[in-house]
């Protein structure tokens, strides 16, 4: 996986793959630092890799590992510096996405979102020490993909449902029956609350997320659809903040569709 | 020449090929846990599973035969509904291969204790395992895009190679059809509906497929091809242009592939193609028109294209091969072993020292 980190300071692209973690510099000429993944004597029936990526609370990295395991990484505004300041350990199986707010949280809603195999998902608190605030608990399906905005959890599903909770409380506010097939991206457009779904049905949806004000309930609205003919989508992201252009990347493709 | 074939010379082959393919020690390699072979590994031992009887095929014909199955493999994997079903593809090659040595009881247990393995290592594997599984074989093939005339008849394919993807039909079991958005208050009671639509056409559908040793699997995705005969022809032109730099990885020799393949050889017991006795020529398959079409598409096949098969230095171990000789018997069932006299070779024919 490939995933910009963008904190006040810097700009870091972070790679992940069955080796490890590996940090460059925002135009890609040096690696800043590089986190090996310790890997078992005998081959294991499992696999090992590192998956899931995001930047948190201003100042760390986090990343995902099949071992359920998040490293989290201190950054310093400048130099190659990075430690290992935390591992948490909430997660039983393999880590698939991690995404931090990306609008305003509300009260004790945490700043952070994280993911795994199983469906479950974990909230956080970031900071110092992360504090976990709330467990979801999976019901069996793989959760691809997550993305948190203004205390909304936004999960894309392998069985291609999308799922909106309550960060707060950990309640289920929306369901959708998004996509035919798995969901391997979902991305957020944090100035309209515009969210992005692609996955192996060879479908992009663009949905509208929203608050009512009135009755705290969290709406969402199928705004547009686009088939991309005989492309099973691996990769969707809104390429500007308010969510007017997007781009599209699949599987056997090596073009990059803009729309 | 096909057509000097009788039964029992396709009847000969047919289980020579699956006992080979089901043999123990090959089984029990295959089934710890280990990284994806290789191309070239992957051609190497497919060369010697199909010459593990008396049939033998020509370079292009062994080039476009493996064409063939690189393809629907490739389209099997990738139009899945659920990554889980890949098992379902599997047990539906099982179930074919069953279905043709059906009257040969030892090979049908070895091939049901396959499958027996099969259900116990695979049948618990979570979604999100299955689904690492599949994009690591998508890996493998992708930019493969070569056109086989079966798939562009039955349109499942494009003329640009790329396979047809349907957005109609039935959802994979476990998913809604698409188009429900249901809103719940902060109670968790459901407070609204609403429909969106698409251009795509999914129903639901009716039953899931089988994990057990006999059932229905209800997926098509991996049943014989050819249960009608079907030409067999496959198009090389026009074929991607990622390929030069597939091309340079495949010259490079790869330390790594050589040691696996030793190690397959020995497993293999030494499957060595050689020349049958008598100065006879041996019975062979031409899977083009004629003789001269196949020699063509031997001289024209683009560079790029070639699978570069590496030879096999097999070990001599005396211990091993009494044992793969103790294993053959057991497999053997009230037939007298064939003497090396007659067309062909031994199944699991000793190796040579090289």
């Amino acid at each position: 996986q490939a995933a910009w980190c963008e904190l006040p300071s810097r700009v870091l692209l972070v790679l992940t793959s069955q080796r490890g973690v590996q940090m460059y510099d925002s135009d890609g000429s040096t690696m800043v630092f590089w986190h090996a993944l310790d890997v078992p004597e005998h081959p294991a029936a499992h696999s090992v890799f590192a998956r899931g990526i995001s930047a948190a609370g201003g100042r760390f990295i986090c990343v995902g590992t099949s071992f359920g395991a998040v490293l989290v990484f201190d950054i310093p505004p400048k130099g190659t510096n990075v430690t290992l300041s935390e591992v948490l350990e909430q997660h039983r199986d393999p880590v698939t996405d991690i995404a931090a707010e990306q609008g305003q949280a509300p009260d004790g809603a945490g700043d952070l979102v994280t993911a795994d195999d199983s469906g479950t998902l974990c909230l956080w608190s970031t900071g110092e020490e992360f504090t976990l605030l709330g467990k979801i608990p999976g019901s069996g399906c793989t959760c691809s993909s997550v993305a948190l905005w203004n205390g909304i959890v936004a999960a894309g599903y392998g069985n291609g449902q999308i799922r909106l909770w309550e960060a707060g409380s950990g309640r289920i506010r929306a369901q959708v029956s998004a996509h035919a097939r798995w969901i391997y991206a979902l991305d957020l457009a944090p100035l309209t609350g515009k969210l992005l779904s692609g996955a192996e049905d060879s479908f992009v949806h663009v949905w509208k997320l929203s608050r009512n004000p009135d009755t705290d309930d969290v709406e969402i609205q199928h705004c547009h659809a686009e088939c991309v003919t005989d492309t099973q989508v691996c990769g969707a992201r809104f390429c500007d903040p308010a969510g007017d252009t997007f781009a599209v990347t699949g599987y056997d493709l090596s073009e990059i569709l803009c729309y | 020449r096909v057509d000097e074939w009788t039964d029992v010379d396709r009847k000969r082959v047919m289980n020579d090929i699956i006992t080979t393919m089901f043999n123990k020690k090959f089984m029990e390699e295959l089934f710890k846990p280990q990284d994806l072979y290789s191309k070239k590994a992957l051609r190497t031992v497919y060369d010697r599973l199909a010459h593990a009887s008396i049939m033998r095929l020509n370079q292009a014909s062994m080039d476009k035969l493996y064409d063939l199955m690189t393809m629907a493999f490739k389209y099997q994997v990738l139009l899945c509904p659920r990554p889980r079903d890949i098992l379902l593809v599997t047990f539906n090659h099982l179930d074919a291969i069953k279905d043709f040595i059906s009257d040969a009881p030892g090979i049908l247990n070895q091939v049901d204790e396959t499958f027996r393995r099969l259900i116990e290592t695979y049948n618990c594997l979570s979604d999100g395992e299955f689904q690492l599984i599949r994009q690591t074989l998508l890996i493998f093939f992708q930019d493969m895009h070569i056109r086989v005339s079966i798939f562009l008849k039955d349109k499942v394919q494009n003329s640009n190679g790329r396979f047809v993807l349907p957005i109609s039909g039935p959802v994979p079991w476990g998913t809604e059809v698409p188009g429900l958005i249901r809103i719940f208050n902060h109670k968790g009671v459901e407070v609204k509906r609403a429909e969106f639509t698409t251009a795509g056409n999914y129903v639901t559908p009716q039953r899931e497929g089988s994990f057990e040793l006999y059932g229905d699997r209800v997926l098509k995705l991996g049943t014989n091809m050819y249960s009608v005969t079907r030409p067999v022809e496959t198009h090389m032109s026009g074929s991607s242009k990622n390929l030069a730099s597939q091309a340079k990885e495949n010259i490079a020799p790869n330390p790594l592939a050589k040691e696996e393949l030793n190690f397959l050889a020995r497993l293999l017991g030494g499957l060595d193609i050689q020349k049958p006795t008598g100065g006879e020529t041996g019975f062979r398959l031409n899977l083009f028109t004629t003789d001269e079409e196949e020699e063509h598409a031997a001289q024209t096949r683009p560079e790029e294209l070639s699978y570069k098969v590496i030879n096999i230095e097999a070990t001599q171990e005396p211990g091993r091969r009494a044992e793969l000789s103790r294993i053959l018997g057991e497999l053997e069932v009230a037939e007298p072993r064939p003497d090396s006299a007659e067309k062909g070779e031994d199944l699991l024919a000793l190796m040579d020292g090289l």
